[in-house]
């Protein structure tokens, strides 16, 4: 959490959507603000290309309302996708409270994800925040193309989890959204955490609010 | 979870910032001072409430001297410690307070960038002072929300968002 403001009386939350260029970040964006009401909403603000390619960033304020007395609000943040824009997309990074990574299941662009997802770790450690310790989930968009890879497949690359260190922790661990999988579990004899995943078709908005009240969730429990 | 940014501000705070600014504002003869955090979010607000959306100018704000910063050291400064945005009578100056907040100055005809600078380069050794009081605080306190917060926000969250 990087801010509580007593005397405003605000508690802002930052999520960043982060992944390969074209894969739909910003098309996630777009649906949450047409579809939240317009009470709840604030300015959307897209800083694009002609082209409508994302070029600092997008920006949409998404009101919770007061919650014990506080104004409680998300920042929802995209990043450019494109390889030569790091320098802005690792500025979009600072003071993040929670990541979504929107994958783009098209088996063609299974390397651009694996460089996306290495380069958002790189970006993070620079930061000096540990990816591993932070709300963050995947959202494999695109889940309705012909050309989607298997999900088992994308788990493998982007997904494949991280040895669990606390011994508090190493329990294996239902995953909520999908009955009879685990966010943590034993492989080979060594406690294992994934990051909770959902499918998506983000312009037609399937998996989109999933997505984010997973990784809303995930930060408020964080302040807790 | 990862806390090291993690910081609180408090009603004090905001009225011993508030005092300075208000002085500064007359002493300047400049509209609005707005203090924005470097992640896109305001702290607080003194003189003439804008007329503008104030979330969407702060997380601009941020993006801004972010990305001014970084010009800063593709020329070798470390930083451009202060930015000016001239429009033809509405104008900007934007000074770093403490590495970790933005003091935005909003200014019309009625003075100059000079008055301006003048006035603002005291204002913000003593913003950084306060500021690094604050930011020292928090390593030994670190903010929380109260118990019932969570359940509270996580229920509007599945109103809001469906389910």
């Amino acid at each position: 959490m990087s801010l509580i403001n007593y005397a405003s009386r605000e508690i802002n939350c930052k999520l960043v959507y982060y992944g390969p260029g074209l894969g739909g970040k910003t098309t996630n964006l777009e649906y949450i603000y047409e579809k939240v009401a317009p009470a709840s909403k604030g300015k959307m603000i897209s800083l694009a290309t002609e082209t409508e390619r994302t070029l600092f960033f997008d920006f949409l304020p998404v009101d919770l309302g007061s919650i014990r007395g506080f104004k409680t609000r998300f920042h929802l943040y995209t990043v450019p996708g494109q390889v030569y824009y790091n320098a802005s997309r690792k500025l979009i990074l600072k003071g993040v409270d929670g990541v979504v990574f929107v994958g783009d299941s098209q088996i063609e662009r299974m390397e651009a994800n694996i460089e996306s997802m290495q380069n958002l770790y790189d970006n993070m450690v620079q930061h000096g925040y540990d990816l591993t310790r932070l709300p963050f989930v995947i959202q494999y968009n695109k889940r309705d193309l012909p050309n989607a890879a298997p999900v088992a497949e994308l788990q493998q690359n982007l997904n494949p989890g991280w040895p669990v260190e606390d011994p508090a922790r190493q329990r294996q661990t239902v995953d909520p959204d999908r009955p009879g999988e685990f966010l943590i579990e034993q492989v080979d004899g060594v406690w294992m955490e994934r990051v909770p995943y959902f499918e998506g078709v983000a312009v037609r908005g399937d998996g989109v609010f999933d997505t984010l009240r997973a990784i809303s969730k995930l930060v408020l429990k964080s302040l807790g | 979870m990862n806390h090291a940014a993690s910081w609180s501000f408090h009603e004090e705070d905001a009225r011993r910032i508030s005092g300075r600014l208000e002085t500064f504002l007359v002493e300047a003869a400049a509209r609005t001072a707005i203090l924005v955090d470097r992640t896109g979010q305001t702290l607080a607000t003194v003189g003439e409430p804008p007329t503008f959306d104030p979330v969407a100018f702060a997380s601009l704000t941020a993006a801004d001297f972010s990305a001014n910063d970084q010009l800063a050291r593709l020329l070798g400064e470390e930083e451009f410690g202060a930015l000016f945005h001239q429009g033809e009578r509405e104008s900007l100056y934007l000074a770093d307070v403490a590495r970790r907040v933005i003091l935005v100055v909003l200014f019309d005809t009625r003075t100059t960038v000079g008055l301006v600078k003048l006035r603002v380069r005291p204002v913000v050794r003593e913003l950084t002072d306060i500021f690094q009081q604050m930011f020292e605080r928090e390593d030994t306190h670190r903010p929380q929300v109260d118990a019932g917060f969570v359940g509270e926000a996580s229920d509007e969250i599945d109103k809001l968002f469906g389910r």
